[in-house]
């Protein structure tokens, strides 16, 4: 579009003399300056989480990456990211494993199984899973959703509890990372349906009316047709997912019972994630423990910058889904 | 967009009568009652025993009941074709459950310390213990806080937009584009941390509801960004060259001819963009804490904001403030369904007429 105005806009610039080229100019001094803004603004963020972590790491007398404990305010500080980073990643994996499987299969619901009619409708009902704040998401876990997972949490302590990671010795159920997850999975699932459904309804008409036509039942349609045309957008839309969930908050800090141990067992009370710990510390911190958590939250700005770099850089290679929902 | 289920269904039926043995029409509804008499059978006869369970229990031996019954008559290709769309049906039926289940405990628990004087008071010398109080002060927050980063977030994310749609070629456009999408992944609490870093522990002003309006700026832009430019490349070449060719100059052209066209569509942006940070509160707890009484000043000390209301009612844990807590959550979901229903309303009226 913008190369078939350039001629006109020169062309216009010049019958009508500098006065037009001064309003130009500055119009798009303007807008090319919030544009570089931007960049700026995502530059300082990590500008200014490395200068403002630095004292931590100077006065830290752990190992940032592998210690457990947190004690940052103690003479001398002791503190490390190792059992934030192992329950991010567990609770953000569990969710996904839940989540992802259930979101792509509601994405294909909504694309290829519900009436025609109704179907941007029950699209818009899902997409509001993703305007529910996660204060609320938090509070429902705690009170609800907790309440409601002594059974299965039991079932998979009684009979797969030969996996460590579903094994329960505490006989305590509430406030695990695997209630946490559950709720992650809720959380994300919009995300990751969205931007599946829309790369669904992308796939040629042609490509599925063509297996269609040599008799390929509905879902040999979506296994040769639509799936390997979607795969790229519903990875990155995973990722997306994934980012969300690593960077999820409250919800997590209101449902885990906040521990800075690695335990395996996640039906166990315990467990804890780098934005959990932020949003848990922050008020009691003091200047090296202000300064610990802000590296810990500079580590978590990284981790997600990368998954979201990654997605994004799978969407621009497939430019026809622009991912304007997620 | 798809065949439709009427033309497909007619279609098997049609290869049914010539070629293939199928099953009868309501083979599901016959499966499922196979299912819930086994189901039955099992809980009676074992110690499985619960509602979730038995439910979990029906559906895998529905599953099982019904993928045998077609894989004996219909063969392999539409057994698998069956147990996958009940797997895809469930899968849509499992979130559809999910987000009942949220909103019906937030309507029935929040509707129990609910009432006009909950919007109307606020919490300063009310103990956790006693019932009462509001949050007022915390409504009154909230929208200065996203009023005050509205108004610093929507002229520079149409900038943006205006530039990316309108003039941006080249690297730098690439570039931003990028970033922006980027800039949608960054954790919420991330943003509190660098407003933080930047506002408070560098240029050493207090936390405020103006430091939480500024975290919460840096979650709006990539919204109303995305939002904006693609209600920008929807706007007809047509009208553009109209207007250049009438000698209108660019950037006037893209302030009253474009930017008019694409109003609708921006607005209902930034209303989107409104309810989706009115609900953030890690940002929030960074940035200006809590608070019991009114301030409504956002420039000094400490500004309640809903989303820190809930928590620091959860925080107190004792029955009157629980109750508190999902009362407030109600009044959280009735502001975002406000925004969104503005941001529709607004679609509505805007809308170009249909010829």
């Amino acid at each position: 579009m913008n190369t078939s105005l350039k001629p006109l806009d020169a062309q216009a610039s010049r019958v009508q003399g500098s006065s037009v080229r001064v309003g130009d100019r500055i119009f798009r001094g303007m807008t090319r300056g919030a544009g570089i803004f931007v960049l700026i603004l995502m530059a300082s963020i990590g500008a200014f989480l490395v200068w403002k972590a630095i004292p931590a790491f100077q006065n830290n007398t752990g190992n940032f990456f592998t210690t457990q404990e947190w004690f940052p305010d103690s003479d001398p500080p002791v503190f490390g990211i190792a059992a934030l980073a192992f329950g991010t990643a567990i609770s953000s994996l569990m969710a996904m494993l839940i989540a992802v499987p259930i979101a792509i299969g509601t994405a294909l619901f909504i694309a290829f199984y519900a009436n025609r009619r109704v179907s941007t409708s029950l699209g818009f009902l899902i997409d509001v899973l993703a305007a529910v704040p996660s204060i609320i998401y938090g509070l429902w876990g705690l009170q609800v959703l907790m309440t409601h997972m002594d059974g299965i949490t039991k079932w998979l302590n009684d009979y797969l509890g030969f996996i460590p990671l579903f094994r329960n010795e505490l006989g305590i159920y509430t406030k695990s990372i695997f209630i946490a997850s559950v709720v992650l999975a809720i959380m994300i699932l919009p995300t990751i349906s969205a931007l599946s459904r829309e790369v669904f309804l992308q796939v040629p008409r042609a490509h599925r009316e063509a297996a269609l036509a040599l008799g390929a039942t509905r879902w040999e349609t979506i296994r040769m047709a639509v799936i390997p045309f979607g795969k790229p957008g519903v990875i990155s839309a995973t990722m997306l997912g994934l980012g969300r969930a690593l960077g999820e908050t409250i919800a997590v800090a209101l449902i885990l019972s906040a521990a800075f141990e690695i335990n395996w067992h996640i039906t166990e009370p315990s467990g804890n994630t780098f934005a959990a710990n932020i949003a848990l510390k922050w008020n009691e911190a003091g200047p090296i423990g202000l300064s610990a958590l802000i590296a810990s939250g500079l580590i978590l700005f990284i981790i997600t910058l990368v998954v979201n770099m990654v997605a994004r850089s799978i969407i621009a290679k497939h430019k026809e889904f622009s991912g304007a929902n997620g | 967009m798809s065949i439709s289920t009427t033309e497909t269904e007619e279609f098997e039926g049609l290869s049914s009568q010539l070629a293939m043995r199928r099953l009868p029409r309501f083979a599901g509804l016959y499966s499922a009652f196979i299912a819930a008499a086994l189901t039955a059978v099992i809980v009676g006869l074992t110690p499985a025993q619960g509602v979730a369970g038995s439910v979990v229990i029906w559906f895998v031996l529905f599953m099982v009941v019904q993928t045998a019954w077609s894989f004996a008559v219909e063969g392999r290709r539409f057994a698998s074709d069956r147990l996958a769309t009940t797997l895809i049906s469930t899968s849509f039926l499992i979130a559809l459950a999910a987000l009942v289940w949220i909103i019906t405990s937030v309507t029935i628990r929040g509707l129990k310390a609910f009432s006009a004087d909950f919007v109307t008071t606020t919490m300063r010398n009310v103990s956790p213990l006693r019932e009462g109080g509001g949050l007022w002060h915390a409504l009154i927050g909230t929208l200065e806080q996203v009023g005050i980063a509205a108004l610093i977030a929507v002229p520079i994310s149409i900038l943006v937009a205006i530039y990316l749609v309108e003039y941006g070629t080249g690297r730098l456009a690439q570039w931003v584009t990028f970033f922006v999408d980027v800039m949608t992944g960054v954790p919420s609490i991330v943003a509190g941390l660098f407003i933080y870093t930047f506002w408070v522990l560098t240029f050493g002003f207090e936390r405020s509801g103006f430091a939480a309006s500024l975290a919460l700026t840096i979650l709006m832009i990539p919204v109303i960004v995305r939002s904006t430019e693609e209600m920008l490349k929807i706007v007809p070449n047509d009208l553009r060259e109209a207007s250049y060719a009438l000698g209108v100059p660019k950037w006037k052209t893209i302030v009253r001819i474009v930017i008019p066209t694409a109003f609708g569509g921006i607005v209902t942006g930034i209303m989107l963009s409104i309810a989706r940070v009115a609900g953030e509160t890690a940002p929030l707890l960074l940035t200006t804490f809590l608070s019991q009484s009114l301030n409504t000043n956002p420039f000094s000390g400490p500004q309640a904001s809903i989303p820190t209301f809930v928590w620091d009612q959860i925080s107190s844990g004792t029955p009157a403030s629980i109750d508190r807590a999902w009362a407030g959550a109600l009044v959280l979901i009735m502001v975002v369904v406000i925004f969104y229903g503005l941001a529709r309303l607004v679609a509505k009226l805007t809308a170009p007429a249909k010829d």
